[in-house]
């Protein structure tokens, strides 16, 4: 008895210790049944799935027997696309544009060319993409990718008579803004390829390249829109502003073409589209099939006429000259299909290897597992 | 005199002075000296803790205190002043989002407590000022005001009661809004003053505020018109307390002692001390390792760019703006290494915090909601004090249970009486005339009884000896009602069996012990029936139906110490008698010897057949003795100082050399269910511990009642009378003794398997340990300290391989002792703690979980505990069914959200490696921001309100379960690391996987190509559902709920990029994700490696699933194979689970 009455017995004012001060909502009872709710009384109807060997097995065979056909066929959708690479850079003393790579400078007014032979094996029968790929090359380095601004690239006015800070140290030059502003834009690539074809009988055909439809449909439509929206004459537009220091011309005369031009113009836009890597390939021209009978590229002796004005040399750079056909999947590359393949095969053989455990293991007390 | 004068002159120094002078209405005292008022603060309560100025600093001060918010500030700090990849909105915005969410919270509920503030201080009161009655704003009390109070109302500050409108000056209180409790409790007024307070000239001396409210010393000088001043005691039974409410009393007057801040209320009011779960412990430890790898990836990373920059210098197309070029390069370097700790400092997330106290404040509705917990007696259902703790009710290791009220109802009921030796039980049938009869007594004194006079004085002393108030039925109906229920379940017996008076059927006793209303009504059965107190004169109507009148001279109120309490009457033949009651041991040493026999027989059957004892004796006190103790009393209830200590003293001096008359045992129900309870905690793996106050006999009946102690367990018994067999001294004893039961239970028992099950079951042998206060006292401060450490050691490992343990005559500090005890030793197990009254509220406090049961003991242990529960049962289903499942969806809600943000950042890490180091984000800023606040947030949290791996029957049938989760379990290391592990892999395989498809990035079918925002978008895609995904395939428990927000989340994400990639924002720097989404979706190579790697991401999760038994909810499949879950079991600790 003793616990309990020392607690009552000794006073009165048996008051707790810790009172709610000014009696505001102090010991509020409540006196109100609890809801009787499934969700308040944790009574929601569930659905409680199990897995088991049992459910997943089945799976696994699925996945399995579902991956391989389709890895199976990425793969050889992979292996039919044509590639040809060539690496043009000119470092070896024998490369064709060895004097060319050596020799550069960015004040040189004479472009200096070099021709580049090379020979297709197989006729490129469908539409033929011209890439250009550089190695070594960090366009994906924090200050490089943030330097761009793309309300000046949207066509806003005062973004092109202020660049934004970010452009820096490529927003100004001799007091001027540059249009377009940033390293990016600065370091445009600007060699120019041209594909010549070598008749048999000896004649050289130059290769038509379109320029168009190499960059993303919205870029070229939304996100880039030359000043002045109304004013077609592009140099009157940009008028006040300055060419990025490395490019040889002013940005309004990229192209011939009004629709190609400032900075809508195609090869700008898809410059401007940073690389995940620091070797990476950009759409370059689209060879377009002309006819049925004749394919895009026939087998035999090309020369690729560089205009070399890119230095990559200074940082160990490579350039490469990539013609390619595509497929549904896009370019060549054989991961996905060996990956499906083997993620297939994998699925696939644990499946058996399970089922074959499963059946050992499961017969000892079979009696648990099958009860549910 | 001279003190008072001196206490004048540092009037307003209170801190130097250890009392106060109050002159009671302003008044100088004795009149002719000059009255300086003193100065105290003014009655204004200010409960809130900011003002409209100070809301914003302070409130963000303490919020940026903690540590997390801290950091999160440096990390936007960071942000804002150095050059970093993401921009400070990714981190400041949800930092912002916390500390707005929170500041609005605590604004809001300031605010509350300033509308509460200004309702208690504006609230009018009457003041006497010159004998008129002036109406004030509560606020505007000064000490020394004379104060009216009417029925119902709350005193607006503590009070020192002069004046009742009841005739025995005496008034009623109820401390419903201190401490819940709504019994009456009686405060007298000060002895003899003048009817009129407007000539009442006086001075209260008092001790300065002090928060304990049971305390309370003071005196009064009155002044008449003769020099010296009458002194007057005053104790706390004078003092009314600010908050509690005045009944059954038309109104009072008082003078104001204490006001605003300096109340016993406002002393008291301030937050316990935080209790912190061991999860919580557990996250901090897993913070440090992402810590770690935190600022080892930015350093690994800020060593690489400088080895990487050596090689790859400033190239022509990059150029470093003049200002990076002139910055110092060691400043530089230090920057770069901030700028990476911010690019991956997602790794620990602002919104874990935020979801983990989400899902404890939600969480904890669902106790709250429980109608399993609802009790239809006090209509009422849990209550939940706290939600910190929720899963550490889970994990509970040991429980310190109270008895009385918890294990026991608190129910009593009078079962029988002891008079000189003979029993006494109340026969049903009443065949004898007063329905008394004598069942059995000494075996040779068989149908005897004792004599009628010993008889009646044992009945009169169980009328007088105690400080019930009889409840007048005749007024105040109204407030009367909210009484009935509470009356009724005390009364039990009912009123008409004993007492067939009709104006007095309506009758009801008011005590604050359940034992005390038993024994009254006891004795109203049999004849003798107590009729209240009237100014001083305690009624009785005896057998023959005639009242008798008593003086009530003192009460010698009850305390722990003495464990016994007595009054002093006068009888209408003048002769002074000592009534006295306690426990056995208290009162045996104070009585004759020669009668103690007799009657120690039927105390110690009674207390084995579980019934609570108690001993009554008296003793006629001679003029002179009594004198005497008049004397003694008085003085010791004038002093100042050490009151307690010399009332004490007077106590004991008084109660000597006694008659024993009789004892009484009392019935106290076990709690409903007690013993289903108790079993399905022990199979469960928690060790129960009872500790009470009671005598060891009661209590090991109690134990055995429960199922505590079974039949076959043996006890082993360290009490003072084991302690006094053999005849050595104590401490000789109490050595041999452990190490005796130390080598029973520790050495010779087989040898526990440690870790994941405890197997105290598995052993053949139960212990029962048993330890009484004193002997416990003797353990713990033994003579030389290292024996006291020693024997502290032994008996926490005879007690740790006991199954139950019962420590009896507990004072309520060695409860809490013992807690601290157990909770510091090896392992510092997880201890829980659960009581009804103030007695436990110490142990409450201590344990890691403390529980209040809403008994019948008043509120002090639910207002100090955690969680409180109606009933004893409740704490099954709290425990393994609650505990349980929030226990493993905190710890699943932990362990996924380090994972998911593992995996978040890896390839953010591995992106460093191919950009040259250049912090370059591989996400966009929108996705590094969302990701944890929208993408991948609701899935968890609802998983983690919503999860039942187990469904709730099937925890609550299979207490077993509960040892599955025991000793933190789901946040060991081999699980974090597993989960660890888990997110690196799922890093690799997203970034390498989209690594290799970018060898070639030309993945349209017109061959153009992707840049880095689309690498990083495929990446995150597959993140978010792969994350997600994962999850679902953890969930057991799918309601309506889970589906919404998980397929919710995806959608929403799918649905987001879109938007978010669908156009130009104007306010945008850059539009880097414009269509890029799109544009990824139109790629069937994106399409196909997002499939890819998230079912390469998942297999080991589901091979996992397969190779590992089946855990489901099923009743069926649980209830049928108690092999399974053996198995289960053993499997489960080879494979992680992550359910």
């Amino acid at each position: 008895m003793m616990a309990s009455s020392y607690k009552d017995e000794d006073g009165h004012i048996t008051v707790s210790g810790s009172g709610a001060a000014a009696g505001g909502g102090g010991g509020s009872l409540r006196s109100k049944k609890p809801e009787n709710t499934a969700f308040k009384q944790q009574r929601l109807p569930a659905w409680q799935p199990i897995l088991t060997a049992g459910t997943v097995l089945p799976a696994f065979f699925i996945i399995g027997l579902m991956f391989i056909p389709i890895g199976i066929g990425l793969y050889v959708t992979s292996n039919n696309i044509k590639e040809f690479e060539v690496d043009y850079t000119g470092v070896e003393m024998s490369s064709p544009c060895f004097t060319c790579s050596q020799n550069f400078s960015w004040n040189s007014t004479k472009p200096c060319t070099c021709s580049v032979p090379f020979h297709l094996d197989q006729p490129y029968e469908s539409n033929v993409f011209m890439y250009y790929g550089l190695s070594n090359f960090y366009q994906n380095h924090r200050r490089y990718v943030k330097s761009r601004d793309d309300s000046q690239l949207n066509g806003n006015e005062e973004s092109l008579r202020k660049p934004s800070k970010e452009c820096e140290p490529y927003a100004k030059s001799n007091n001027k803004p540059i249009a377009p502003c940033g390293a990016i834009a600065n370091s445009m690539f600007n060699d120019s390829l041209e594909l010549i074809y070598i008749d048999p009988n000896g004649t050289k055909v130059q290769i038509p390249l379109t320029a168009t439809g190499i960059a993303w449909w919205t870029d070229k439509h939304v996100k880039f829109r030359n000043p002045g929206a109304e004013n077609t004459n592009l140099t009157v537009v940009f008028q006040g502003t300055t060419r990025p220091v490395n490019w040889r011309r002013p940005v309004f005369q990229l192209d011939s073409d009004p629709d190609n031009n400032g900075f809508i113009n195609e090869d700008f836009i898809v410059w401007m589209r940073t690389a995940a890597l620091p070797t990476f390939r950009k759409l370059y021209r689209i060879i377009q099939r002309r006819s049925n009978v004749h394919p895009t590229l026939p087998r035999g002796n090309y020369t690729l006429e560089v205009v070399y004005n890119y230095p990559v040399r200074s940082f160990e750079g490579r350039k490469r000259m990539i013609l390619s056909t595509i497929s549904w999947m896009g370019g060549k590359n054989p991961f996905l299909g060996i990956a499906y393949v083997s993620v297939g095969s994998v699925c696939f053989l644990l499946g058996v290897l399970l089922l074959i455990i499963h059946h050992k293991y499961g017969n000892r007390n079979n009696a648990a597992e099958i009860s549910h | 005199m001279l003190r008072r004068r001196l206490n004048r002159l540092f009037g307003g120094d209170e801190g130097r002075v250890h009392s106060r002078t109050i002159y009671v209405g302003h008044k100088s005292c004795p009149p002719n000296e000059a009255y300086i008022p003193p100065k105290f603060c003014d009655n204004r309560i200010v409960s809130s803790k900011y003002t409209v100025w100070n809301f914003l600093p302070k409130n963000l001060f303490e919020q940026f205190r903690r540590i997390a918010n801290f950091y999160f500030l440096i990390i936007f700090l960071v942000q804002v002043i150095v050059d970093t990849p993401t921009s400070p909105v990714t981190s400041g915005l949800p930092l912002f989002f916390v500390i707005t969410v929170t500041a609005v919270k605590q604004g809001y509920e300031d605010w509350l407590r300033h509308k509460a503030d200004r309702e208690v201080n504006e609230y009018r009161v009457s003041v006497l000022e010159d004998g008129r009655r002036i109406r004030k704003m509560s606020a505007k009390i000064k000490v020394g005001d004379i104060v009216e109070v009417e029925e119902d109302e709350t005193f607006p500050c503590d009070l020192i009661l002069l004046q009742s409108s009841r005739d025995d000056g005496t008034c009623f209180v109820t401390t419903a809004s201190l401490d819940g409790e709504s019994n009456h409790k009686t405060h007298y007024t000060v002895a003899d003053l003048e009817s009129d307070l407007q000539y009442l000239s006086a001075t209260i001396e008092c001790e300065q505020p002090q928060p304990d409210l049971y305390k309370f010393v003071g005196r009064m000088h009155i002044y008449r018109n003769s020099q010296e001043p009458d002194v007057r005691s005053l104790g706390p039974e004078n003092l009314l307390l600010k908050g509690a409410n005045l009944k059954n009393t038309q109104k009072i007057c008082g003078v104001a002692v204490y006001t605003g801040m300096e109340t016993k209320m406002a002393l008291n009011y301030q937050g316990k001390s935080q209790k912190r779960s061991a999860v919580e412990k557990s996250i901090n430890a897993f913070l440090l390792v992402y810590l770690f790898i935190l600022v080892s990836k930015a350093l690994v990373c800020t060593t690489l760019k400088y080895v990487w920059q050596s090689k790859h210098d400033e190239t022509w197309y990059n150029e470093k703006t003049q200002k990076e070029k002139e910055t110092n390069q060691y400043l530089k370097m230090f920057t770069d290494f901030l700028s990476f700790m911010v690019l991956f400092n997602f790794i620990i997330p602002v919104s874990m915090y935020v979801t983990v106290e989400m899902q404890k404040f939600l969480g904890s509705f669902f106790i709250t909601w429980d109608k399993d917990f609802f009790d239809p007696e006090i209509q009422e259902g849990a209550l939940v004090n706290t939600s910190d703790l929720n899963e550490e009710l889970g994990q509970v290791e040991y429980i310190f249970t109270d008895k009385t009220g918890t294990l026991t109802q608190n129910n009593m009921e009078f079962i029988e009486c002891c008079i000189d030796g003979f029993q006494y039980k109340h026969g049903d049938g009443s065949s004898e005339l007063d329905g008394f009869c004598v069942t059995d007594g000494p075996v040779n004194k068989i149908q005897q009884k004792a004599g009628r006079e010993r008889e009646e004085l044992f009945l009169r002393a169980l009328c007088l000896c105690h400080t019930v108030q009889v409840k007048e039925s005749t007024k105040q109906r109204q407030d009367q009602n909210d009484q009935f229920d509470q009356i009724d379940q005390v009364d039990g017996l009912g009123l008409d069996h004993g007492f067939l008076d009709p104006p007095q059927k309506e009758m009801g006793f008011i005590a604050s012990s359940p034992d005390e209303i038993a024994l009254v009504k006891g004795a109203m059965r049999y004849g003798f029936t107590f009729l209240g107190l009237e100014s001083k004169n305690m009624k009785i109507l005896n057998r023959n139906k005639d009242v008798e009148t008593y003086e009530l001279l003192h009460v010698l109120n009850f305390d722990p110490v003495r464990r016994r309490m007595s009054v002093m009457v006068r009888s209408k033949t003048g002769d002074i008698l000592l009534f006295c009651k306690g426990a056995d041991s208290s009162i045996f040493p104070q009585v004759r010897q020669e009668e103690v026999e007799r009657i120690r027989m039927h105390v110690e059957r009674n207390a084995t057949e579980g019934y609570r004892t108690l001993c009554v004796a008296y003793k006629h006190l001679s003029a002179q003795e009594y004198a005497r103790a008049d004397a003694d009393l008085r003085e010791a209830r004038l002093a100042l100082q050490d009151r307690e200590e010399k009332l004490m003293a007077v106590y004991n001096r008084v109660e000597t050399d006694m008659i024993l008359i009789g004892a009484t045992a009392v019935e106290d129900q076990l709690q409903d269910e007690a013993a289903q309870t108790m079993e399905a905690l022990q199979g469960a793996g928690m060790k129960v511990w009872v500790l009470t106050g009671d005598k060891m006999e009661t209590a090991k009946s109690t134990c055995y009642a429960c199922g505590l102690f079974k039949k076959n367990t043996e006890l082993l018994e360290l009490t003072l009378r084991t302690l006094e067999d053999g005849g050595r001294s104590r401490e000789e004893r109490l050595h041999d003794l452990l190490l005796e039961y130390h080598k029973k239970a520790v050495q010779d028992a087989p040898p526990v398997k440690l870790g994941i099950t405890r197997s105290w079951s598995v052993a053949g042998h139960d212990y029962g340990f048993i330890i009484d206060g004193a002997s416990l006292s003797m353990v713990l401060s033994s003579s030389s300290e290292p024996n006291s450490r020693r024997y502290k050691n032994l008996f926490l490992q005879i007690c740790q391989n006991c199954t139950s343990v019962l420590c009896c005559r507990m004072a309520p500090l060695q409860k809490a002792q013992i807690v601290k005890l157990v909770k510091n030793s090896k392992g510092n197990p997880i201890t829980l703690s659960i009581g009804d009254g103030a007695n436990d509220v110490s142990m409450i406090l201590e344990a890691h979980v403390g529980i209040g049961i809403k008994g019948k003991e008043g509120r002090q242990a639910v207002k100090n505990s955690d969680y409180a529960i109606p009933k004893l049962k409740h704490l099954k289903k709290l425990l393994l069914a609650h505990g349980h499942l929030y226990y493993v969806r905190i710890a699943h809600l932990v362990q996924y959200f380090f994972y998911k943000n593992l995996c978040f950042i890896l390839p953010q890490f591995l992106y460093q490696f191919f950009c040259g180091y250049s912090q370059q984000p591989l996400y966009d800023a929108a996705y590094l921001t969302m990701y944890n606040i929208c993408f991948t947030s609701m899935p968890i949290l609802a998983y983690s309100l919503l999860e039942q791996h187990i469904c709730i029957e099937v925890l609550l049938e299979h207490s077993t379960l509960y040892r599955d989760i025991a000793k933190n379990a789901m946040l060991r290391w081999k699980l974090f690391l597993y989960w660890t592990a888990l997110g690196i892999f799922h890093g690799l395989v997203f970034f390498f996987g989209v690594r290799f498809l970018f060898s070639n990035p030309a993945l349209q079918d017109n061959g153009q190509v992707f840049g880095n925002w689309s690498y990083g978008t495929i990446v995150f895609t597959v993140l978010v559902f792969t994350v997600t995904l994962k999850l679902a395939l953890d969930t057991r428990h799918w309601t309506w709920i889970n589906h919404f927000v998980i397929w919710g989340s995806l959608a929403f994400y799918v649905f987001f990029s879109f938007f978010w990639g669908g156009i130009i924002w104007p306010f945008l720097k850059h539009q880097r994700l414009y269509f890029v989404f799109a544009n990824m979706l139109s790629s069937v190579s994106a399409w196909l490696v997002i499939i890819l790697l998230i079912l390469l991401s998942l297999l080991p999760e589901i091979l996992l699933v397969v190779l590992r038994k089946p855990r489901g909810p099923h009743a069926r499949q649980l209830a049928e194979g108690g092999l399974l879950q053996a198995s289960r079991s053993l499997l489960s600790h080879h494979f992680p689970t992550s359910t």
